[in-house]
């Protein structure tokens, strides 16, 4: 049995071991070809023991948000296009972890308006944080910048491309209110043809034995290549256009999506399906007991309010455990392990 | 006989590269593409020539040229399974089918406007997924060969 020094002589020599072995590791990855460092650009070929892994340490992170983990750490969140949703649940993260925070909300006030380009941004605030959060307009901006600095990047969003962190809040999400992410009867709803964050989360289900349901619009249907995907995955799933109480009695979770105007090219079409995507309590005495909604946000009128009532309404706590999934994150390309976070003696409150 | 002078001709180059099997369509493509034009050393091109597996076929001899590996992924992502052929006084020093690489570093550009290579001075990586279908490194989206466009 320990006493406290002792651990704590212990876990410095574990410290001084793992410094090593990465500074090794760090050598070997300087010969391969591209730079890898613990960036997250994308989830999608995370394997099921990763994801499990990340799960875990948002569930340590939900028991105990507030730690003093990051003390003297630099967060940098560069924000090329706005999103205030993604940022403010970002820096929340980093600052209920005791980092400190820098970074832009909006590219006009710097040098990029200039002409400067995104590797002399990275490159530049490189020197200053130890991990750099960014979102892009532009794909494939956050495997990029992943490449030209050694200082872990996470990606937040790069245009329609990816956004690992909110796949990872779905994940979260989902494992958290059914207890398992196997077998289950996800309906996908509304904008299935744009919509970045059902893409996301059909790919990284794949190892879980989902049935998908997608419920869309002609217009808006799932692109060809994921149902592609679904095939060569051996994914089930069925489309259909009908929004009733009926097609989602069987639904484990229903994930809305907004019907956005702009994304059709013809109005008429647009007048004729906006509101047979809309989600209304009246629609839920058939469902599940399990079942619950969620919706990446923000929502228009796609979730009518008294849904907001019902106890199948997870929408907000779904937001709520994007702190959790961020604060993993952030860790987790920081090299900081579970065993780190469950042994963490920085915890506040 | 139509053979032997397409070997005559090859056989005639001191030191040189030789791109034969080019489908008759693709010929002044490859012409363009390797600035032909503008080349001083001798530049044989012929076209129509006879093939018996391919009908008919085009063919490039060019004395003084040896490709770098660069140049050879060009030729094959605008013309893939061409064959190339060395020579050094007099001798074939390499026969080779050019095939489509794996990887292609900076020479095809991506076609979607908003990926990052067409916005930022960088490489451009794409990989092979099929042989007639390439896969962006960055925004993930797939071209068809017959779509491409060369950097």
């Amino acid at each position: 049995m320990f006493d406290e020094d002792n651990q704590a002589g212990c876990s410095l020599f574990y410290k001084i071991i793992r410094t090593f072995v990465r500074f090794f590791e760090d050598r070997n990855n300087k010969d391969i070809k591209y730079m890898e460092n613990r960036s997250i650009v994308s989830i999608a070929n995370y394997g099921k023991e990763k994801i499990q892994y990340l799960l875990n340490m948002a569930a340590e992170f939900e028991a105990h948000p507030n730690r003093q983990l990051l003390k003297g750490k630099v967060v940098a969140t560069l924000f090329f296009e706005p999103s205030t949703r993604t940022r403010l649940s970002f820096e929340t993260a980093a600052n209920r972890l005791g980092a400190r925070v820098i970074g832009f909300t909006d590219p006009k006030v710097t040098s990029s308006s200039k002409g400067e380009t995104l590797k002399d941004t990275i490159k530049m605030v490189s020197n200053y944080a130890d991990v750099i959060v960014m979102r892009h307009k532009l794909e494939g901006a956050a495997l990029y910048a992943s490449e030209v600095t050694n200082v872990p990047i996470i990606n937040a969003g790069d245009g329609s491309n990816l956004h690992p962190s909110q796949t990872m809040l779905d994940l979260y999400s989902i494992y958290k209110t059914q207890g398992t992410l196997e077998n289950l009867n996800i309906y996908m709803v509304g904008d299935l043809k744009y919509g970045r964050t059902v893409h996301s989360l059909l790919m990284s289900m794949r190892k879980y034995n989902p049935t998908f349901h997608f419920i869309a619009p002609k217009e808006l249907e799932m692109p060809e290549e994921y149902k592609l995907y679904c095939k060569q995955n051996n994914i089930k799933y069925i489309e259909q256009q009908d929004f009733t109480e009926d097609t989602i009695a069987d639904a484990d979770i229903l994930y809305m999506t907004r019907v956005q105007r702009e994304r059709f090219t013809d109005l008429m079409e647009y007048e004729r399906v906006k509101d047979a995507y809309i989600l209304k309590a009246d629609m839920l005495g058939k469902c599940k007991e399990n079942m619950k909604i969620l919706h990446p946000l923000p929502r228009v009128n796609e979730i009518e309010y008294d849904v907001d009532e019902s106890k199948h309404a997870y929408y907000f706590e779904q937001a709520q455990n994007g702190l959790y999934a961020r604060e993993a994150l952030i860790c987790d390309v920081l090299g900081i392990t579970l065993e780190d976070i469950k042994n963490d003696k920085t915890i506040i409150g | 006989m139509e053979q032997n002078k397409e070997n005559m001709m090859v056989a005639a180059l001191e030191n040189g590269s030789v791109i034969d099997h080019i489908p008759t369509d693709k010929l002044f493509t490859i012409v363009q593409l390797l600035d032909l034009e503008k080349f001083k050393e001798e530049v044989v091109i012929a076209n129509n020539l006879k093939s018996q597996v391919m009908g008919k076929k085009g063919l490039i001899k060019i004395a003084g040229k040896f490709f770098s590996e660069a140049e050879i992924s060009k030729l094959a992502v605008v013309c893939p399974n061409i064959r190339l052929t060395v020579i050094k006084d007099y001798e074939v020093k390499e026969k080779r089918e050019v095939t489509l690489p794996e990887e292609l570093t900076n020479i095809v550009k991506c076609a979607n406007p908003v990926c990052i290579t067409n916005n930022e001075p960088m490489k451009t990586v794409f990989y092979r997924k099929d042989k007639e279908t390439l896969k962006c490194r960055y925004c993930g989206k797939e071209q068809n060969l017959k779509d491409i466009k060369l950097k």
